[in-house]
């Protein structure tokens, strides 16, 4: 099967709405497909990946540690993007540590979380070739 | 709606026989839901099945098979990881039988 470019962008906070939950399975089912996939954090979206999220006041399914999983599923480009997250006083250390295991080097765990500017994410953007809009 | 009727409780199933409360599970009910299939589990089986629900429990999903696969080889050995064992074990595909047996959803993109 020929393998594109996904890139699935996310700019809501993880509950609220159902898209976070909807796009991390949709992310799932393209991963089962091989598929060169990546995902970027923007606005918002950035939530989806923060540490310590509790769930317990609203009664909802706390499903971030699904995105620790990606690494396994071969997802290994997330896009984070630097103002959004100066924006909301956010900064790396906010966020999961997310990895992927590269099997070409020893299996060595590396980060999944690729910090760009609001340009470079742009640029980004422009190289794929299906973009899901979450 | 399908249920399962053990130690006099009823356990409601989907239409494809998965769990609706996923609370529900208990090792006996795994043991029902494979009998319903014609499935006696071994150790074997619950080596997966175990694997499976702490899974779960740390990623809140059901892994692809593919996932599975790597994932068994690293916790249980290569001579387990690969999909002709699995398959041997759970020959309706791993992910759909296992998961089922579990007492997980369905995993994601598993058609």
């Amino acid at each position: 099967m020929a393998t594109k470019k996904f890139m699935f962008v996310n700019r809501k906070a993880p509950y609220g709405t159902v898209y976070a939950l909807e796009s991390l399975e949709v992310v799932l089912i393209a991963a089962a497909f091989d598929q060169d996939i990546s995902l970027a954090f923007i606005d918002d979206g950035v939530y989806q990946i923060t540490k310590g999220q509790d769930t317990t006041g609203i009664g909802q399914k706390n499903f971030s540690n699904a995105y620790k999983a990606l690494g396994d599923y071969d997802i290994s480009k997330m896009y984070v993007e630097k103002e959004s997250l100066e924006e909301r006083g956010l900064t790396p250390d906010d966020l999961m540590n997310l990895v992927w295991e590269d099997e070409d080097d020893d299996y060595k765990e590396k980060s999944s979380i690729i910090l760009v500017n609001r340009e470079e994410m742009a640029a980004v953007m422009a190289e794929q070739e299906v973009t899901l809009s979450f | 709606m399908a249920s399962l009727e053990i130690n006099g409780q009823s356990i409601e199933l989907d239409e494809e026989g998965y769990l609706v409360d996923l609370g529900s599970w208990t090792p006996e009910v795994g043991e029902a839901l494979a009998k319903a299939e014609d499935v006696e589990l071994t150790d074997e089986h619950w080596d997966i099945i175990n694997f499976l629900r702490e899974y779960y429990e740390e990623y809140q999903i059901a892994p692809a098979v593919r996932v599975l696969t790597k994932a068994v080889g690293k916790r249980l050995g290569k001579a387990k990881g690969n999909s002709k064992y699995l398959y041997s074990l759970f020959p309706y595909g791993p992910g759909k039988q296992a998961c089922k047996y579990a007492g997980l959803p369905k995993p994601t993109g598993c058609v």
